[in-house]
């Protein structure tokens, strides 16, 4: 039984008594031990529907059953024991250190006055250490980098003991290796506690290679959901971001972004100098190939015991190179290399 | 994760979140509200020594007979008014810093001070008969009827701020209207001291400089149960209140009912600030200091610690002022507005500039 299911969904809002809808007719289902990536272009609806889910707005239309209760309905009392969030908003959070923050987590659970029990710190201490941040947690929020503020508030959010969580764009703010910590950590989370974890980001090819399952929003506002090598495979991928401008290739699970104009060329070996050499070639506009056949421009590399050679035939001639810049400055050299 | 029997070992998470080394400094917080206490009952127009003071509380004859008529009849209710104003003003501070996440907030941002002092510019300025008959002073009446008009004054203001509350959702929305609230009155009250007799003026004046010093017993009875009541108010917010230190979405999140807890926010604040400001005038610069001082020295930004901590220390800083506009050794009395403001101004200044920026100061 999914945590979360949506039954004819209608996400939007009301300006000026006019109903405008984001999204409509989402039948959805948020899976518990699941990390969930919601990917669209900007603008696409995407906050609106999380915020919808996480009972922070109201739907136009339908259901949404938590726990197979009507959400809708419930309290923010209720709704605070099943469903925690992560905002793009970030908190200041004054004077508070890490602790006290995760604490706040336990509001749901504390009574009039707040106070935490013996029960409660220890939830604190385990949502800290199951971030990792028990060696920063005892910091003020203001002494905090980005991403450890980021890991703070993931515990407190963790602390409420949520069924379901939400975070919007977590990673927005973060250097790369940092938001590869994030998806890791929450992936082992999601796992580890059952938890339905569902977060909306602009970094593709890291959620396609974390998430458990995707949701794509096209510009229409419709979410498209599976696995996300099925999403690819069945060409939903590409047809999502086809419709924004930009092509995506399913062989390399990335946008196109070279721009061609240049003539076609093969380059043969399996090394990583291939690689990388179709890559560098690709960047300035090339059309690269791998059968020489097909083409009288042609890149052999030679990987001769730790000696790389890059031998390279154009209409000019045949020569060896020792450097993949050389041969690059060679191969555009060539007057007709431009198509 | 750790057992829950007995014997927990003790956590990272304990020794961070203990709030017992807060607790022992409100107590010297508290101490030393005392002392200022006592110290405010021996300075006046009369100066009557520590010792004398402290025999006529623990119900002693003092050396002479009129002491004790003296600080039973002006010096108590001067000290005990200006204690629950300073607490009051210090707690509906906090709220507002903390419900509007603005460290420029203080008591009177939602317009309280302005609707009061129309009030009073009302009675004082335009009230022809009855304000000719206030100026000859009739002993307490003439009080009695300057804390009824601010009282209503300030009571109006806060009908508009609670029925735009309850159609607005947006804090910024009625952080404006608060301020023009203020500019409207503003306006009324120049054109009506343009209007206006010089003594009728000065009466107007000397209202805006604030007072501990007209406050009676029979006032206090009214004063007292108001100030206590949003105390107790803002003291039963403590959770939510901790909560909206994360923001409106992060407290609706943690479970917190947004429109009853701002209802509640505004009730208390009005309390406070309306019935202090009814009764002492205008006091300023407590609300917007004592909230940041307390967030310095107890290094917190949990309400729970903050709440008593604002009411002790603002109760501490408002009596400093009173025995300060007291000018002790001399007959004259100064503005209490001008003190407060020398009192106030330092501690926000010192503190933001401890901090680096305004927005780190505020919790």
């Amino acid at each position: 039984m999914p945590a979360l299911q949506t039954q004819n969904l209608t996400t939007g809002y009301t300006r000026r008594r006019q109903q405008v809808v984001v999204s409509s007719d989402l039948e959805l289902e948020l899976n518990s031990g699941e990390l969930t990536c919601l990917l669209g272009p900007n603008g696409a609806g995407k906050s609106t529907l999380m915020r919808t889910l996480a009972g922070m707005q109201q739907s136009l239309s339908g259901q949404i059953d938590l726990m197979s209760q009507d959400l809708q309905s419930m309290s923010a009392s209720e709704r605070a024991k099943y469903l925690s969030v992560v905002l793009t908003e970030r908190p200041d959070g004054g004077l508070l250190n890490g602790y006290a923050l995760v604490a706040l987590g336990r509001q749901p659970y504390t009574g009039w006055s707040g106070r935490l029990t013996q029960h409660d710190r220890d939830k604190v201490q385990w949502a800290v250490d199951a971030v990792n941040a028990a060696d920063i947690a005892h910091l003020p929020l203001t002494e905090m980098s980005d991403g450890q503020r980021q890991k703070i508030m993931i515990a407190r959010a963790l602390a409420q003991e949520p069924t379901v969580m939400f975070l919007d764009e977590p990673t927005a703010f973060l250097d790369l290796p940092r938001r590869v910590e994030i998806l890791r950590l929450l992936r082992t989370l999601a796992h580890d506690t059952d938890m339905a974890i569902l977060l909306s980001t602009h970094d593709l090819d890291l959620a396609l290679r974390t998430a458990d399952r995707l949701w794509l929003m096209d510009d229409n506002g419709g979410v498209h959901t599976g696995m996300p090598e099925a999403l690819i495979i069945n060409g939903t991928f590409a047809r999502v971001f086809h419709s924004s401008g930009v092509p995506f290739d399913a062989n390399s699970g990335g946008f196109n972004i070279y721009e061609s104009g240049r003539a076609v060329i093969s380059v043969t070996g399996d090394t990583v100098y291939a690689t990388w050499t179709r890559r560098a070639l690709q960047r300035i506009g090339f059309t690269v190939v791998d059968d020489d056949r097909q083409t009288d421009r042609r890149v052999t590399i030679n990987d001769q015991s730790g000696r790389v050679i890059w031998i390279v035939q154009t209409a000019r001639g045949h020569t060896q190179l020792h450097t993949l810049e050389d041969t690059i400055s060679y191969i555009t050299m060539d007057p007709e290399s431009t198509a | 994760m750790a057992s829950r029997t007995q014997t927990r070992a003790a956590l990272p998470v304990d020794a961070v979140l203990n709030l017992q080394s807060r607790a022992w400094l409100l107590l010297i917080f508290a101490g030393v509200l005392l002392v200022v206490f006592v110290v405010a009952l021996s300075v006046g127009s009369v100066s009557i020594p520590l010792s004398q003071v402290i025999a006529v509380l623990a119900g002693g004859e003092p050396d002479r007979a009129t002491w004790a008529t003296i600080i039973f009849r002006h010096r108590l209710p001067r000290a005990i008014t200006a204690t629950l104003a300073g607490a009051g003003l210090g707690i509906s501070g906090l709220l507002m810093q903390t419900f509007f996440r603005n460290p420029l907030a203080g008591p009177f941002v939602l317009g309280i001070s302005s609707g009061a002092s129309l009030g009073v510019a009302l009675v004082v300025l335009g009230g022809g008969s009855v304000g000719a008959a206030m100026i000859a002073g009739v002993g307490f009446s003439r009080d009695l009827l300057l804390a009824a008009a601010a009282g209503l004054g300030a009571a109006g203001t806060m009908v508009i701020i609670m029925i735009a509350a309850h159609y607005v959702d947006s804090r910024m929305t009625l952080l404006i209207l608060g301020l023009m609230i203020g500019y409207l009155t503003g306006a009324a009250v120049s054109l009506l001291l343009h209007f206006s007799l010089a003594e009728r003026i000065q009466a107007y004046v000397n209202w805006t400089f604030g007072s501990f010093n007209s406050v009676t017993w029979r006032q206090l009875r009214i004063l007292a149960p108001a100030i206590i009541a949003g105390s107790g108010i803002a003291f039963l917010l403590a959770k939510p209140l901790n909560a909206l230190l994360l923001g409106e979405q992060y407290a609706v999140s943690l479970g917190v009912n947004l429109t009853r807890s701002r209802r509640w926010i505004i009730t208390a604040t009005a309390l406070l600030a309306g019935a202090v400001t009814a009764f002492c005038g205008p006091v300023g610069f407590i609300g917007v200091a004592v909230p940041h001082l307390c967030r310095s020295i107890l290094n917190t930004s949990d309400h729970r610690v903050l709440l008593p901590g604002v009411a002790i220390v603002g109760a501490t800083m408002a009596l400093t002022a009173a025995i300060i506009a007291e000018a002790p050794g001399s007959n004259i009395v100064l503005p209490l507005n001008a003190i407060t403001a020398v009192l106030g101004a330092p501690v926000v200044i010192r503190v933001i500039l401890a901090r680096g920026n305004a927005g780190k100061v505020f919790g």
